[in-house]
């Protein structure tokens, strides 16, 4: 009954195109903008930020990079944490050796330092297809990091490898508490996402999607299949690339090659699956949904022996945590394969008639 | 050049070792197009539940192999009916996905089960020079040739074990009825159905011969660098075997394993040294990589032919 298109009619081009074409998403896309620019800024504690929200974001911001190019563009990437690593190494050595470059123009050309690697590695996607060139990525994941520990010009010579980056710093201001850090990242977020969401429906992202359908279709009706699929490549990793510049800046603030491991990159292709592959929304669901299971394992697992006095066996936890990430994503894959966007569109779908049966 | 040789062949007979574990993903990619990147994650669990067995239940090890054998047919035949028969005609991309679920469970379910500990693994395969070993067996070696004397038996023993594994299956594929159903099923899923091979059954057959391939390799392995959680790696090194040999060829894990233990050794001793070492963790994906250029089905796999 609240959420109804009913009566809102469209009397131009412009309106039917708009990108939330109905008055109820328009407020609610702004109530969550004031929620997360505003209130959450005036509730939330330090621990909700550095622990929860800005890994939320970062990784956020991960999975829609990949979502580009496996939901969209169909190509899976299993290699999502090497761009990372090189968006976050980029960033470094530009603001490391370029003094008094502003850090919001070394995180753009981090992405697009990022995005040339990408296209680097998704040259063989012309070539190979399928289950070949998510194997083929993996060159890209074993072969970045051992790359930024090899060379110690990418480390600034620092005999672990580990990074520690400069003070994030705009017009002066040094970002410095979280919940300065937390709308910087925000911001950025935000923008990004907005871009993405016009991407896709743009004629890029239709090529994507219509070479991600049927590859061969999409070359006879004059989709350049080579063009379209470096696109993808390109623009997904400029968005894992500036992941990872935030990931080191904002999220943890010092980092080495070796974090940026397969372990990660199954994360971030975890988040695409969970929620929603092909789905701008569903990245964030998925990042959400991800970032938030292992605290609460922790704490039901915790609790739970507390509450029955139960010792737990050392490393309990994490292997609890293999197994509910293993069903999960199999019980996702089985019940609705499109993930929690899905469910977000299944609701809507009821919500037209709620509270009402007809 | 003996030196070479002898770089060369240790490179092959760990090459060998690669395509154990390549074997498992290729049964199952050819009998139902997925690519099951559990496959490690089966050998780990294969090969700790034959240690767990023998150290938590105390079962001889003959009886722990038996134990293991089951269990993993087991899990093979629960992994075709819970988890991949709802996903029956979805995308290839998901049931790969799916796969990657799996992993993570399998991982999961074998620690919880015999716990996170390093356990040895003992065959009672020396792991010495052949030398030594013809020795102790009371035998002299002098006549053999310098390089073979200098060959790991442990390496030699695998090699056997992968060959004799190899024959069994092709034999198995080529002579018995079920394994005729199951290239059959390979061939064409709807053709082999509608001639009335039972699908569901082959499956689950395949699933369980993928878990016992799986096993061996999990003894192998096992043997070699103990069990324990970094033996899911082991898949890992399995991949570029399968790219270069192409997914749907027994003949080409084979191979494609041969080719790639062979390449690594040799880059790590002739090239490695430039690099400052450290470059067997990438080297066999980016030759894998190039070779895939060339021929983007692998070595043996069957050309993809695409129609609109």
């Amino acid at each position: 009954m609240f959420y109804r298109e009913s009566g809102q009619l469209k009397t131009s081009y412009q309106e039917d195109q708009a990108l939330l074409s109905i008055t109820q998403d328009r407020i609610g896309l702004l109530l969550i903008l004031i929620g997360a620019f505003v209130l959450i800024p005036l509730l939330a504690s330090d621990y909700w930020f550095t622990a929860i929200l800005i890994p939320f974001l970062v990784f956020s911001l991960a999975a829609l990079g990949l979502n580009l190019l496996t939901g969209y563009a169909g190509q899976l990437s299993l290699g999502t944490a090497a761009f990372m690593a090189v968006g976050a190494f980029a960033a470094y050595n530009f603001e490391l050796r370029v003094p008094g470059l502003p850090v919001l123009v070394s995180f753009i050309l981090a992405g697009i330092t990022t995005a040339i690697v990408g296209i680097a590695f998704g040259i063989p996607s012309l070539r190979i297809r399928g289950f070949y060139l998510a194997v083929a990525t993996l060159a890209a994941q074993f072969f970045i990091p051992w790359l930024l520990v090899k060379v110690g010009w990418f480390t600034n010579y620092s005999s672990s490898g580990v990074i520690t980056t400069q003070p994030v710093e705009i017009f002066g201001y040094v970002f410095d508490s979280p919940v300065e850090r937390y709308l910087l990242v925000l911001a950025i977020v935000s923008v990004l996402a907005l871009l993405a969401k016009n991407l896709v429906r743009s004629n890029i992202g239709r090529a994507w999607m219509a070479v991600r359908d049927m590859d061969v279709a999409a070359e006879v009706i004059g989709i350049k299949i080579m063009r379209t699929k470096l696109i993808a490549f390109g623009v997904s990793s400029f968005y894992c690339g500036v992941a990872g510049a935030l990931y080191a800046y904002v999220y943890l603030g010092s980092v080495e090659p070796d974090g940026f491991n397969l372990d990660l990159s199954f994360r971030i292709l975890f988040m695409v699956i969970i929620g929603g592959i092909g789905s701008i929304m569903g990245s964030f669901f998925g990042a959400a949904f991800i970032t938030l299971l292992p605290i609460f394992l922790d704490i039901i697992i915790n609790d739970g022996a507390a509450l029955l006095n139960l010792k737990l066996a050392a490393g309990i936890t994490s292997v609890m945590q293999l197994l509910v990430f293993g069903g999960l994503i199999i019980f996702f894959l089985i019940v609705e394969p499109l993930g929690l966007a899905r469910l977000w569109q299944i609701t809507k779908e009821k919500l037209r008639l709620w509270p009402f049966p007809h | 050049m003996e030196f070479f040789l002898e770089v060369l062949i240790g490179g092959l007979l760990a090459g060998v070792m690669y395509s154990l574990v390549a074997l498992g993903f290729v049964l199952i990619y050819k009998a139902s197009g997925v690519f099951n990147f559990a496959q490690g994650a089966m050998v780990f669990f294969a090969a700790l539940t034959f240690v767990g067995a023998q150290e938590k239940l105390g079962l001889s090890l003959w009886a722990a192999l038996a134990f293991s054998l089951l269990l993993m047919i087991l899990l093979g035949v629960l992994t075709e009916k819970i988890v991949l028969r709802p996903l029956v005609n979805q995308p290839p991309i998901s049931l790969f996905m799916v796969t990657i679920g799996l992993t993570f469970f399998v991982e999961g379910l074998a620690q919880l089960m015999w716990g996170t500990k390093v356990y040895p693994l003992e065959l009672g395969i020396p792991d010495e020079p052949v030398a030594t070993t013809i020795e102790s067996l009371g035998l002299s070696a002098t006549n053999l040739p310098t390089v073979l004397q200098e060959i790991n038996s442990f390496d030699l023993i695998a090699a056997i074990v992968a060959g004799v594994l190899v024959a069994g299956l092709a034999i198995f594929f080529q002579i018995t009825k079920i394994g005729r159903a199951l290239r059959a099923v390979a061939d064409d899923h709807q053709a082999a159905l509608s001639i009335g091979i039972p699908l569901k059954s082959i499956w689950a057959i395949v699933w369980s011969v993928a878990g016992f391939v799986a096993l061996v390799a999990g003894l192998m392995w096992g043997a070699r660098n103990g069990v324990q959680f970094a033996l899911t790696f082991v898949a890992l090194k399995a991949l570029p075997v399968l790219i270069l040999g192409g997914f749907d060829s027994v003949m080409g894990a084979i191979v494609g394993g041969l080719i790639i233990g062979a390449l690594e050794k040799l880059a790590e001793v002739y090239i490695g040294p430039f690099f400052g070492g450290g470059i067997e963790i990438w080297f066999a994906y980016v030759a894998a990589l190039l070779f895939l250029l060339i021929r983007p089905e692998g070595l043996f796999g069957d050309k993809q032919i695409d129609r609109v």
